[in-house]
């Protein structure tokens, strides 16, 4: 650690009122194990410095609007009065899925609506299962994947009040989505939620799971500071897909972490759709032979937002497989960063990895900064990486016209169709058409739609 | 250079191909450095450590004006505030900046006007390394300033680029008698401030080049430095300023060696070069510091900032480097497109081996309209070595259209190796264009078998794929610096791939 990564007065500032929220937490709400994580966390937190543009990892994106709001943490879940009508726009109401609600980071049961499932497995609040028979399940992989990342993963872990569990048995496979909806309500005065989230793939279990990240409009500030620990078990399979549909006046600092058992296979999506300032950090840790991981991702940035994806895989063992694939449409005076790291241990050989983030930009003020990194430590691998930035090409544009397209209705099409590329390699059904249908409306031009 | 690899080919290897590929690789372990020879030469080098008196007593005994001597402290003072960059991907230990004499040279400085009066143990040390002075004086084809240890000994060629008003002549000198261009550019690509190494050098620079090439001339001749270390616990720190007027045209070559010592010696040097409008500078380094031994001991650090400017419209900079040498290298060739249509160019081969540590690679920052860059970086780690490629793609929201086009591959030869790749794209204009590719792979097992099935031994077929892989970057070099670089890489290769 460097000098820039210690803790400084200003720091102890900003940090003073989550402190103070955290000093009310309820200390008989968990077991005594848990509250020791928290504690453990705690201490973590409190020298771990605040993010800061110094920090390489930190460089381009700037999140001072979020460490100077002293946001209010919501450690019981509050009387919101909402209905499932409220929030029928951002649930998918299919058949057979598992929906559930989370507000303010608590598990909210009346919302949420349930699939079948196969015998043994589990989805539901986190704070209910580790009162309940499932703890023994829970204390071996909460907080384990959780590497020291930075303050704010520290600080989900300090408040670790309830969050999603998702657990499935050896060789089940529900076949249907869960989805699990984290909504922050309406609040007059900024707030924080810290929700956090166990996915388990026991060995030979197969899982599709969806996480929205919304907010009811209006209202103040809010940051939703959320971490995901995903453990897949020998040859288990997950389909992970991520939405982020944050407010305008919202931010989301989202961590997961992904460790991968042998021959397990991961596909992910991230889809960043709005939010102010939104931070996707996936880590994936191919920690034994012959894991697949694909990290796909899209981000849609207009407006004075800032949209930063950092992708990483770690190839610990030999034979991993892993794809990162990115595209980001920029327009408006937005920033967006995009920080791709494939690691080769060196023990990983016969690694094959792909990373590929290219860029539309839109508009003459947007920017965007693109870190494809490689660090390989084996040699009989085969990596490559490529980026490109670029606005629609003039000889395609002039194909369009030449054929009585205009240039507008030409640029809606291609910038669809540029997103829709990573969109189509989603293998969920309803959430393809979801995002395709945004794209859309928000690129295609006025005539089209 | 020796005729290594037939050596190696006639040498009968019996049993399985790793057991004769370890064989292969001891015997290259133990190679020594070729040029790890110190010249007995009687030298005037100042105290060890670092303060205002002694940028004072450097400054002096260059007999410089006194803006220069204030200039140089005002780097110091610069320099004591900051502190040693640590984002590289390199690990060593931090050099003792109090333990190091910061000037050294040749005691019988000679004031040279020909050849002959400069000390023939001298003159015997450069044809040692292969730059027979004598020769070159003759030959029409390259001028030499030579810096050995910290001062420049012999230039030559001078009267015939002196005819067509180009100045090559070492910095000191043009403190002296060019103070009013060497003021105007000193300092004006890379700051004194700009970063810790580039203020140290800024503060005790002993000596270097200056080459000035006037409006519309095309330089006759590449002209070229050769750098070498010579006396213990020195570290050199020598600053290059060239600058091509509109319309020049100039080609420089820079060579490095130094004996083998068992302690690590600091080499910080900074590059500034300015290209006016329809001006190109091409530069060129071979570089072969001493690596340090297999063990990884000793070994030169070599942290150096060079940095040019493509100031006038339609002017061009490239920068085509081969760094084979050093035990960490620490150095970023950039180009600052500043006219339109200008073009940045950076073609780079680095190669490590045994312990050394490499972290190299170009910044490109477009400000003109129409500014192109490409940049093609080849890394080949081999042994216990690390490679990094590092480099920054900036467009600025002004540089309408700009272009860059990067490709960075790594070849890895041994499983206790690394190669890193570490770029930034940076883009804040949508007319801008950039792309990045970049592969890393060890030496395809088909690409050997297929030219051992026609014949060619292992080590002449390895030497063909990574000429092959380097040979985009080749073509870039002056031909007696590819020919050099072909050898140099050849050699350091031999027996490192079963």
């Amino acid at each position: 650690m460097s000098a820039e990564s210690t803790t400084t007065l200003q720091d102890d500032q900003h940090k003073a009122r989550y402190l103070a929220d955290l000093a009310r937490v309820a200390p008989n709400s968990a077991p005594a194990w848990l509250r020791q994580m928290r504690a453990e966390a705690l201490t973590q937190f409190r020298g771990a410095a605040l993010p800061h543009t110094r920090i390489e990892e930190w460089r381009q994106t700037n999140i001072a609007p979020i460490i100077e709001t002293p946001y209010e943490s919501v450690l019981e879940p509050a009387p919101h009065g909402l209905r499932r009508a409220d929030i029928a726009p951002l649930l998918y109401n299919e058949e057979g899925w598992t929906e559930l609600v989370f507000v303010d980071g608590h598990f909210d049961e009346a919302l949420s609506s349930r699939g079948p499932l196969p015998e043994g497995a589990h989805a539901g609040g986190l704070r209910e299962a580790w009162h309940g028979a499932e703890a023994k399940i829970i204390r071996p992989h909460l907080g384990k994947y959780l590497q020291e990342r930075n303050a704010y993963t520290a600080l989900n872990s300090a408040f670790l009040l309830d969050g999603a569990f998702v657990h499935l048995p050896k060789n089940a496979a529900p076949g249907k989505p869960v989805h699990l909806l984290f909504l922050m309500s309406r609040h007059d005065h900024p707030a924080a939620a810290h929700p956090r989230s166990l996915i388990v793939l026991e060995p030979g279990s197969e899982a599709q799971v969806l996480v929205t990240f919304a907010a009811m409009d209006g209202g103040a500030d809010y940051l939703n500071n959320a971490v995901e620990e995903i453990v897949l078990g020998n040859n288990a399979r997950l389909t992970y897909v991520r939405v982020v549909e944050e407010q305008v006046q919202g931010h989301l600092l989202a961590t997961t972490e992904v460790h991968q058992g042998r021959d397990s296979r991961m596909y992910s999506f991230a889809a960043t759709l709005s939010g102010q300032i939104v931070r996707n950090q996936i880590c994936v840790e191919l920690a034994e032979e012959n894991g697949e991981s694909v990290v796909d991702g899209l981000y849609l940035n207009d407006g004075k937002r800032l949209v930063d994806n950092m992708l990483s895989v770690h190839h610990s063992q030999p034979q991993g497989t892993s794809r990162i694939s990115c595209r980001g449409i920029l327009d408006g005076e937005s920033k967006s960063v995009f920080l791709g790291k494939v690691c080769v241990h060196p023990n990983a050989q016969k690694t094959d990895s792909r990373q590929l983030n290219k860029n539309l930009l839109l508009s003459d003020h947007a920017s965007v900064e693109t870190k494809p990194q490689l660090e390989i430590y084996a040699d009989d691998v085969k990596c490559t990486h490529g980026a490109t930035v670029g606005a629609p090409p003039q000889e395609v544009l002039f194909y369009f016209r030449s054929r009585g397209i205009s240039e507008e209705a030409a640029r809606g099409m291609l910038t669809c169709g540029f997103a829709g590329e990573v969109i189509e390699e989603i293998p969920i059904e309803a959430v393809r058409a979801r995002l395709h249908r945004y794209v859309f409306e928000k690129y295609a031009p006025a005539k089209v739609r | 250079m020796s005729s290594v690899p037939g050596e190696l080919e006639t040498a009968q290897y019996e049993g399985t191909r790793v057991e004769r590929s370890n064989r292969e690789v001891a015997e290259i372990a133990n190679r020594e450095y070729k040029w790890g020879w110190s010249t007995d030469i009687e030298s005037e080098t100042i105290p060890k450590g670092l303060n205002e008196d002694i940028v004072r007593l450097i400054s002096l005994k260059k007999a410089e004006p006194d803006w220069m001597t204030e200039w140089r402290l005002k780097a110091y003072r610069h320099w004591v505030q900051s502190s040693e960059p640590d984002w590289a991907n390199v690990r060593y230990d931090e050099p003792d900046f109090q333990d190091i004499s910061y000037y050294s040279a040749p005691k019988q400085r000679p004031a040279v006007k020909s050849l002959d009066e400069v000390d023939p143990k001298l003159l015997e040390t450069f044809e040692k390394l292969g730059i027979p002075l004598e020769e070159q004086k003759r030959m029409a084809g390259v001028a030499v300033d030579a810096v050995f240890d910290s001062v420049s000994v012999a230039t030559t060629h001078r009267e015939i680029l002196a005819k067509k008003g180009i100045i090559f002549c070492p910095i000191s000198e043009a403190i002296r008698e060019h103070p009013e261009l060497v003021q105007k550019y000193l300092g004006s690509v890379v700051p004194r401030s700009d970063n810790f190494y580039a203020s140290l050098n800024s503060a005790v620079f002993s000596d270097g080049s200056f080459v000035y090439v006037p409006k519309g001339v095309k330089c006759p001749m590449d002209l070229s430095t050769y750098f070498r270390i010579n006396a213990a616990d020195t570290g050199q720190f020598e600053r290059t300023l060239i600058i091509a007027d509109e319309g020049a045209e100039v080609n420089y070559l820079e060579g490095c060696t130094a004996p083998r010592r068992d302690e690590n010696q600091l080499h910080a040097a900074v590059v500034e070069l300015v290209a006016h409008a329809n001006a190109t500078i091409r530069y060129s380094t071979v570089q072969n510091w001493y690596a340090g031994d297999h063990e990884g001991k000793g070994g030169i650090f070599n942290f150096v900032t060079k940095r040019g400017k493509c100031l006038g419209d339609n002017s061009r900079i490239s920068w085509t480097q081969v760094e084979t040498g050093s035990a960490i290298t620490w150095k970023y060739p950039s180009c600052l497109l500043m006219g339109d249509n200008s073009v940045g160019e950076f073609y780079s081969v680095a190669l490590t081996r045994n312990h050394q540590q490499a972290d190299t690679g170009t910044k490109m920052i477009h400000l003109g309209r129409n500014t192109r860059s490409t940049i093609i970086a080849k890394t080949i780690s081999a042994g216990q070595s690390n490679s990094s490629y590092r480099g920054l793609v900036r467009i600025m929201p002004k540089a309408l259209n700009a272009r860059n086009y990067t490709q960075c591959d790594s070849l890895l030869i041994g499983d206790r190796c690394g190669a890193h790749t570490f770029p930034y794209i940076d883009v804040r204009n949508k007319t801008a264009s950039t792309e990045h590719e970049a592969s890393t792979s060890k030496i395809s097992e088909d690409q050997l078998f297929y030219c051992q099935s026609r014949g060619i031994g292992p080590e002449n077929a390895i030497s063909m794929v990574v000429n092959g892989f380097c040979k985009e970057v080749f073509d870039h070099l002056p031909m007696e610096f590819a020919v050099e670089a072909t050898k140099l890489l050849s050699i350091s290769l031999e027996g490192s791939v079963g």
